[in-house]
């Protein structure tokens, strides 16, 4: 006996698209794909069942900056949006740089049963840039990763000690890639576009010219190092700089990187519209540049869908452009938005559509890959085909506004379960 | 014409009836009287949320000489800083009844997230780098005065382009008019590019057989920011009697205000007759009465 049946489901993941089948779920496992008895029965005809997904990069923005978000609110918004893994960043006030606060960030996510959260722990001591963390007792205190995001890495001195350090614990190093001094004070692409809206652009090179440099530092940590250093490249959003990303990993180095909804659908364009919505650092780019993420996430430069989902306050965005905080929430639309735009629109394959959703990010990680086979672990989303348009007033993140409010989409997140229980549910 | 935000998707139609209805409040302004009763009950805010002491005070003027009740808000960039919002300012003077918002600010796309909040006309007093529209239509007004008309004349605009919301404004309006527009400047104050004008680090090409010469102010942050050094500026770029021998003989000067003396702009040519500084002050609340007058009571024709 089972605890739940999911009848004539298509399955998808990592290893491509098969069924109709009977899924039989029960002790938090894929029991069965033949079906079988169990408490609940639910309909999957139409609908297609993934592998949970996780994001490698969500601002939950705990502790301290809770009038934007919470744990209860962000990784509520996480399981709607059928992530059943998710890392959150450290650039909190106080920054989460130290392993207690890890644990306590990992014992009050437990406490709410949702999404699993992996609370990424800063590079150096307060996100300064100046004195490393102490990467092993982060590591065994739960940390997925360090990152000093939300600041970009400008002594490459101390990103180099801190690939080494990290190295010897297995840990990734991400970085936000951006030449802080040749942005300055950016706030859109900068081009013909920001020139004619008089508004100060942020130029394609500073992130290139930083993925070069952070490239190079990497180069020489994989040198020093007698254990492999990881360097993970967030949210790529130029042709140039993906470019770079593709060189090294065809010479071998140890590079991962990802790329988010918004870099991948909206560009430079949207800010005509004068609207701090879609003011997002590194900033929408031109259209090239979006063809290039794609391509970029076909042939596998692109480890990784990650959404970036940094919720503010609507006073916050309804500041001017020059004030008004960077950042776009997305963990609600994040795969129904890709969905639609990139498989159904497109023609993305599906398959690894789900695989930069589940086994991409996993791999980052150091995860091993979930697919949808009997004794799997059943984390897993159930997804829906049917169009419905975005509304940010429904969203259970805080910041309920959105760049694609409106948008009309298919493959929502109906049921999320994490190792067999229901944690997100919208059945009609 | 709802608002008056810049100038993208303008025609030259509605440019020059607008310009034609400042004429005839110009002449209103010549009158002894110099007060109409055309905006009787309706209600104008300035909404200065950067400081600006002559655009605020033309467009009072303008309102009161129309009869439109004024009321003035004025906040400093700081009081922002501290949590103040565009949006509930602008709310609580909407409560109050007004009928058309003149907002200026520090940074582009002010005025136009405004429109997203209120139900009156905004009209865009200077929103950072982006747009000066009526600087523009009064600009555009003292050089049809002043030349007769637009129609293939070449119009050089020099200095700091880069940061211009005059510039920009300058660039979208005076081509719809005809004219063929230069801009000048060091390559560190230039876009990259910018509709309607045509780019160069060359003053001299800029200014060869120019109709008329449009200055910018140079803002000493540019200077701070290290963008510019005043000596090379003043050496390559200031407009002199001299350099301005390149341009038609009494071609005339123009220049938005607050002007830095011997800096972008030779004293003595400030004071000469080419200077057309006084009269682009003097049109600014003809243009601006025109405005007004075409937002609140042209919109219910």
């Amino acid at each position: 006996m089972g605890d739940i049946l999911i009848k004539n489901v298509m399955l998808v993941d990592a290893l491509g698209e098969r069924g109709p089948v009977d899924v039989l779920i029960g002790e938090g496992r894929i029991l069965s794909l033949e079906g079988g008895e169990a408490q609940r029965v639910i309909e999957g005809k139409g609908r297609f069942l993934a592998p949970g997904f996780l994001d490698l990069h969500a601002h939950l923005r705990e502790p301290g900056q809770e009038v934007k978000e919470d744990l209860a609110t962000g990784l509520r918004a996480a399981v709607r949006g059928g992530y059943t893994d998710l890392v959150s960043m450290p650039n909190t006030n106080p920054p989460v740089d130290t392993p207690e606060a890890v644990r306590a960030l990992r014992k009050k996510a437990q406490a709410l049963g949702l999404a699993r959260l992996y609370p990424a722990a800063a590079l150096t001591q307060g996100q300064e840039g100046k004195t490393l963390t102490e990467a092993g007792l982060l590591k065994e205190a739960g940390a997925p990763l360090l990152t000093d995001d939300g600041r970009t890495n400008e002594d490459a001195g101390v990103l180099a000690a801190g690939l080494l350090g990290a190295a010897a614990f297995g840990l990734p190093v991400a970085v936000h890639a951006e030449d802080a001094s040749l942005r300055r004070g950016g706030v859109m692409n900068d081009g013909p576009l920001a020139d004619l809206l008089g508004l100060p652009g942020n130029p394609p090179e500073a992130e290139a010219a930083r993925v070069a440099r952070d490239l190079e530092v990497l180069r020489y940590a994989l040198r020093r190092a007698q254990a492999r250093p990881h360097l993970h490249v967030q949210h790529l959003s130029t042709r140039r700089a993906l470019e770079l990303v593709r060189e090294a990993k065809r010479a071998g180095l140890p590079v991962t990187a990802e790329a988010t909804p918004h870099h991948l659908t909206l560009t430079e364009e949207a800010l005509r519209s004068f609207d701090p919505l879609f003011k997002v650092a590194p900033p929408l780019r031109t259209g090239e540049d979006v063809e290039a993420l794609i391509e970029g996430l076909l042939d596998g430069t692109l480890d990784a869908i990650a959404t970036d989902h940094a919720p503010h306050t609507q006073a916050e965005k309804e500041m001017d452009l020059l004030r008004a905080p960077f950042g776009i929430p997305s963990l609600e639309v994040a795969f129904p938005l890709l969905y639609t735009e990139l498989y159904r629109k497109r023609g993305f394959p599906l398959k690894r559509l789900v695989e930069l959703f589940t086994d991409g990010p996993r791999k980052v990680l150091g995860l091993p890959p979930l697919h949808l086979e009997v004794g799997a672990e059943a984390s897993l989303v159930l997804l829906d085909p049917k169009e419905r348009p975005v509304d940010p007033k429904a969203f259970a993140s805080k910041a309920r506004f959105s760049p694609w409010a409106g948008w009309v989409l298919e493959g929502w997140p109906v049921l999320t379960l994490v190792e067999g229980r229901i944690v997100h549910e919208a059945l009609e | 014409m709802k608002h008056l935000l810049d100038f993208q998707g303008w025609t030259r139609a509605e440019v020059e009836s607008l310009l034609d209805t400042a004429r005839v409040m110009a002449e209103v302004l010549e009158r002894p009287v110099k007060r109409v009763p055309a905006l009787q009950g309706f209600t104008v805010a300035t909404v200065f949320f950067e400081p600006s002491t002559r655009t605020r005070l033309s467009f009072e003027l303008a309102a009161r000489r129309m009869s439109a009740d004024v009321v003035s808000f004025a906040a400093a960039t700081s009081s922002l800083q501290k949590g103040e919002s565009y949006k509930d300012t602008l709310l609580t003077l909407e409560a109050m009844g007004v009928d058309a918002y003149v907002i200026r600010a520090d940074a582009a796309g002010v005025p136009h997230q405004a429109t997203r909040w209120v139900r009156g006309a905004v009209i865009n007093g200077g929103d950072g780098r982006r747009a000066h529209p009526t600087q523009a239509l009064l600009d555009a007004y003292t050089l049809l005065e002043a030349l007769g008309g637009l129609e293939g004349r070449k119009i050089a605009i020099v200095g700091d382009i880069l940061h211009s919301r005059v510039a920009r404004s300058n660039a979208e309006l005076l081509p719809l008019l005809g004219a063929e527009v230069w801009g000048a400047g060091p390559p560190a104050l230039l876009p990259q590019s910018l509709p309607g004008v045509r780019l160069t680090p060359r003053l001299d090409e800029a200014l060869a057989e120019a109709d008329a010469v449009m200055v910018l102010r140079l803002q000493k942050e540019r200077m701070e920011a290290g963008l510019v050094n005043l000596e090379d500026y003043i050496a390559h770029y200031q407009v002199t009697e001299a350099r301005l021998k390149k341009a038609k003989p009494e071609a005339p000067l123009l220049h938005p205000g607050p002007m830095n003396r011997d800096v972008e702009l030779e004293g003595t040519l400030a004071d000469s007759a080419r200077s057309l500084v006084n009269r682009q002050v003097h049109n600014g609340v003809a243009v601006r009465m025109a405005v007004l007058y075409h937002l609140l009571v042209g919109r219910e024709r």
